[in-house]
């Protein structure tokens, strides 16, 4: 392997990172706008806080290193995918400001703010995911040319980009689903477990057949990566991946909390390095190859010397958050024990 | 006059990109400045409050911790938007130079994920860590907001200052050096500027807020407390950030002349040069200035004999534009800045004789502007430094119309973003106040209540 082939493996670290666990906390935005109201809503509601609200700062973290990666170690592929498809990606940043600001109003001051910060981040987690998917339809159907200024609309409005935005929606749905029951199973919360257990199912068999039309839409649009799923060694990973998926959906249905994030993640994980499989030799399939946008080498030793120091020092950080999240060692305080806190 | 040419072509993507940026840029750098600084300013009140096991102490730095993280995920949230627009707006500029401009970015993100992650443990651990603990995990979080500064001045410096690579036949950058490219000679001044910025502009800014309050009357100990921790973290910031500003005119008049003649409206190149506070610069010559002879000189080389390359030797092409705002903009942040340090002066020698804040509501009024100032102070030493580097964006390399977008309709995006911005800093803002309202109406209640431990009455969580 190639300095710039490990340059991006590690690209697609970060992106399967971001993909899975920044999607699952977008997910949890579409979770808490379809919850509605009543005293069950806000019991939903108080669950999505407390999964969400201390990791999802740094979950989204994945977002600016993928970015970070791309400009750095493969700069014309940055400029031509920002280039083309600045629309899509105007709107995902939208959805960023809108989602985020939203959600951190809302969980600091409840009150008049509340409800419609809560709108706001409810809908605007919709459209990160779908304008995300959008731009990945639109890089694997070939439509970003390897000078970049390619067409400004027709690029992403087409069948497989927007199919492939309306599966990550749904993914991101089904994802957050998964994690929401395993910590409200965790919790001991039967009832918010069948709740949420119910919607996973749910979204599980919409986007299995959105994934269908998405692989139709690949096998129209973009017939250089849907013969690389096909073949040896996409093939193994989007069986595995199917397996995993399989495996989730048992865990639900029997009820079972251990292991069910993992199988879920897994699932996951093997389609989001089929495509990695498949598009390989190209990060702009099939115009602009990986070793053609690679950067110097100086510049490629740094960002392998980044990501050796990043799974040094930020992998354990992210490790203790989430185990002390997971342990409630992190109780949300700021919405209900705002009455106990001292000044109150 | 070139000025109201460059401003009156209000057609050009060119400058509706530049406003973008700008503007996008002046917000995100105000809640940077939090970022940096404000939970340094905590932590301070915390360690304070352990120590001497004060409650007022400790719980402004639990009060103090709901608003980091408001102005957190704001700061994020809008730092995103600056990411984007690297892209968006200067396609062509990362395309040539992503691969040294983008080092210092990679070393950010390591910074940006550690204070994400333990800005969550601090602000989600008060009622579940002990107090040493809680007070160890805010250490990771005033390491990587300086981190994370330095990283992204590096890279600001650099297209000031850009060394560390070769261009191959084709212009193409090769045989990047990244050490170079990081510590390039802008870096160590624009760094330490902006630290100490930060921390003036977070220290003056929550300490004014206390000032309005003690004015109004409320005179209590936790008030009290809330004005003197940032406020002495401000007022010894202030004066290194003299000497600092002043070693980086010095840098700036040595390595990029047409920049240093911008801002002091240098015509014709010289020794004895005048200094020129406030005034007009246009068709060559200062109007309405007040001018100190031979001071400029003086403060470039130590003598008034000193040489100072003038616009006179500048091709019109390589010249900034704006001269009047660039020049108004450093008067500004100097005039300021040697106010606020004189506020500092003043804490000083009464912190010095009584031990007291100053008696009179004169200081109280002045100290309650100085937030303020420090805002404006920051917001025109960047523009000066931004709209200085003009014409370039690697200064010296490409220029900034090589490096803009052709993409049409970016003054739509512009007009649009502001009102989200708007929008965005009047609910924060609406945010803060409403915290700051409910901490004050409840605060002679409850006091037995120790601001550690789990809250009385509950459970400790679910058990796994
Ligand atoms: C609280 C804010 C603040 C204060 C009081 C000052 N500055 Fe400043 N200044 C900044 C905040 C700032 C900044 C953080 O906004 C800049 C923009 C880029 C940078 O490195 O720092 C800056 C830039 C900047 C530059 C341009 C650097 C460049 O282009 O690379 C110069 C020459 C000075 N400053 C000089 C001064 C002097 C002589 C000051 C003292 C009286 C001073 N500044 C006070
Ligand atoms: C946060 C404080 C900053 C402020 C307020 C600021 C302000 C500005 C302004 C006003 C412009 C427009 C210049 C003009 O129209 O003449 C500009 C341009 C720009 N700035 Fe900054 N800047 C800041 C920091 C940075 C940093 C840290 C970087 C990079 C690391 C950066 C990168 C750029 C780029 C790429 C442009 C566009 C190209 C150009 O006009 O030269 N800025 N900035
Ligand atoms: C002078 C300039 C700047 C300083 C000192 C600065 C500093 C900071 C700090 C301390 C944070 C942490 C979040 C917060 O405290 O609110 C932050 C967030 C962020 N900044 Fe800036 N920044 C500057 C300019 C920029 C520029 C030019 C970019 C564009 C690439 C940028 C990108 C980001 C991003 C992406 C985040 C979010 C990180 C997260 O998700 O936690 N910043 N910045």
């Amino acid at each position: 392997m190639s300095s710039a082939d490990v340059c991006a493996a590690i690209l697609w670290v970060g992106v399967t990172l971001y993909a899975i666990f920044g999607g699952a906390d977008f997910g949890a935005g579409i979770w808490d706008f379809l919850a509605g109201r009543g005293e069950r809503a806000d019991k939903v509601r108080a669950q999505i806080d407390r999964s969400i609200g201390p990791v999802w700062e740094a979950n989204h973290v994945w977002l600016i290193f993928v970015l970070v990666i791309l400009w750095t170690a493969f700069s014309p592929a940055f400029s031509a995918i920002f280039s083309t498809l600045y629309i899509p990606l105007a709107l995902a940043a939208l959805g960023i400001v809108l989602r985020g600001s939203g959600f951190a109003f809302r969980h600091a001051l409840p009150g008049p703010v509340e409800r419609p910060a809560t709108r706001i981040f409810g809908l605007a987690s919709v459209l990160t995911p779908f304008f995300m998917g959008t731009v990945v339809g639109a890089v694997a159907a070939g439509e970003v040319p390897a000078g970049g200024n390619g067409d400004p609309t027709g690029s992403w409005i087409g069948f497989l980009p927007l199919s492939l935005g309306v599966l990550f929606v749904l993914l991101t749905a089904y994802t957050a689903a998964v994690f929401l029951v395993r910590d409200s199973g965790a919790a001991g919360d039967e009832s918010l477990r069948g709740y949420f257990e119910r919607r996973a199912l749910g979204a599980a068999v919409i986007a299995g057949g959105a994934a269908v039309v998405g692989v139709i839409a690949l096998h129209a649009d973009a017939r250089y990566v849907y013969d690389g799923l096909t073949s040896w060694p996409g093939i193994a990973l989007v069986i595995g991946s199917g397996l995993c998926g399989l495996i989730a959906l048992g865990f639900l249905v029997s009820g079972r909390n251990y292991g069910l994030r993992v199988a879920a993640v897994g699932a996951g994980t093997a389609v989001i390095w089929g495509y990695f499989a498949a598009a390989f030799p190209y990060v702009l399939p099939t115009s602009l190859k990986i070793s053609d946008a690679a950067a110097p080498s100086g510049t490629l030793t740094a960002v392998m010397a980044v990501f050796g120091a990043a799974v040094v020092v930020v992998i354990p950080s992210l490790a203790l958050l989430y185990t002390l999240s997971q342990r409630q060692a992190l109780e949300s305080y700021s919405a209900s024990s705002d009455a106990t806190s001292p000044r109150r | 006059m070139p000025d109201v040419a460059v401003l009156a072509d209000s057609g050009s993507n060119l400058l509706a990109a530049r406003n973008q940026m700008g503007f996008t840029l002046g917000f995100h750098i105000v809640l940077a400045c939090f970022g940096v600084a404000f939970p340094a300013v905590m932590l301070i009140a915390e360690a304070y409050g352990q120590r001497k096991d004060d409650r007022d102490a400790l719980q402004l730095a639990r009060n103090w911790s709901k608003g980091v993280a408001v102005l957190f995920a704001v700061g994020a949230v809008s730092g995103t938007v600056l990411s984007f627009e690297f892209g968006l707006l200067w396609p062509r500029f990362m395309d040539r130079f992503g691969d040294a401009f983008g080092i210092a970015f990679g070393i950010e993100g390591i910074f940006f994920f550690l204070e994400a992650i333990f800005i969550a443990i601090y602000i989600y651990g008060w009622d579940r860590l002990s107090p040493r603990a809680h007070m160890l995990s805010a250490i990771p979080i005033v390491i990587s907001g300086i981190g994370g500064a330095f990283s992204v001045i590096s890279a600001n410096a650099w297209m000031n200052q850009p060394q560390g690579f070769d261009l191959d036949g084709a212009g193409n950058v090769t045989n990047v050096r990244p050490l170079e490219v990081i510590f390039n000679p802008a870096t160590g001044y624009e760094f330490f500027h902006m630290w100490l910025a930060a921390y003036m502009v977070t220290g003056f800014l929550i300490a004014s807020v206390y000032a309005v309050g003690m004015l109004r009357g409320r005179r209590d100990r936790y008030h009290r407390l809330g004005f003197l921790f940032p406020f002495t973290v401000a007022a010894i910031a202030a004066p290194i950030q003299l000497f600092v500003g002043d070693t980086a005119a010095r840098a700036v008049a040595d390595d990029q002349p047409a920049k240093f003649a911008g801002f002091e409206c240098v015509y014709e190149s010289g020794d004895n040069q005048a200094e020129h506070i406030g005034g007009i610069c246009h068709d060559g010559k200062v109007t309405g200035a007040i001018s100190i002879p031979g001071l400029d000189s003086l403060l470039v080389g130590f003598s008034t004999n000193t040489y100072v390359k003038g616009l006179d030797q500048i091709p019109d092409d390589r010249e900034p534009p704006a001269k009047t705002m660039l020049h108004l903009a450093f008067d500004t942040m100097v005039g300021i800045g040697t106010a606020l340090f004189l506020l500092a002066v003043w804490f000083a020698i009464s912190w010095w004789r009584r031990r007291d804040i100053p008696g009179t509501p004169w200081f109280l009024r002045l100290a309650a502007l100085a937030g303020v100032g420090a805002l404006l102070a920051l917001e025109s030493g960047w523009i000066v430094t931004e709209v200085g580097r003009q014409p370039w964006i690697v200064y010296g390399f490409m220029r900034t119309t090589d490096a803009v977008t052709p993409a049409q309709g970016i003054w739509w995006v512009f007009g649009l973003t502001m009102l989200l911005y708007v929008g965005l800093a009047v609910t924060a803002i609406t945010v803060l106040r409403a915290l700051s309202r409910r901490w004050r109406e409840g605060l002679p209640e409850q006091p037995g209540e120790v601001p550690y431990g789990p809250p009385p009455g509950e459970g400790s969580g679910a058990s796994a």
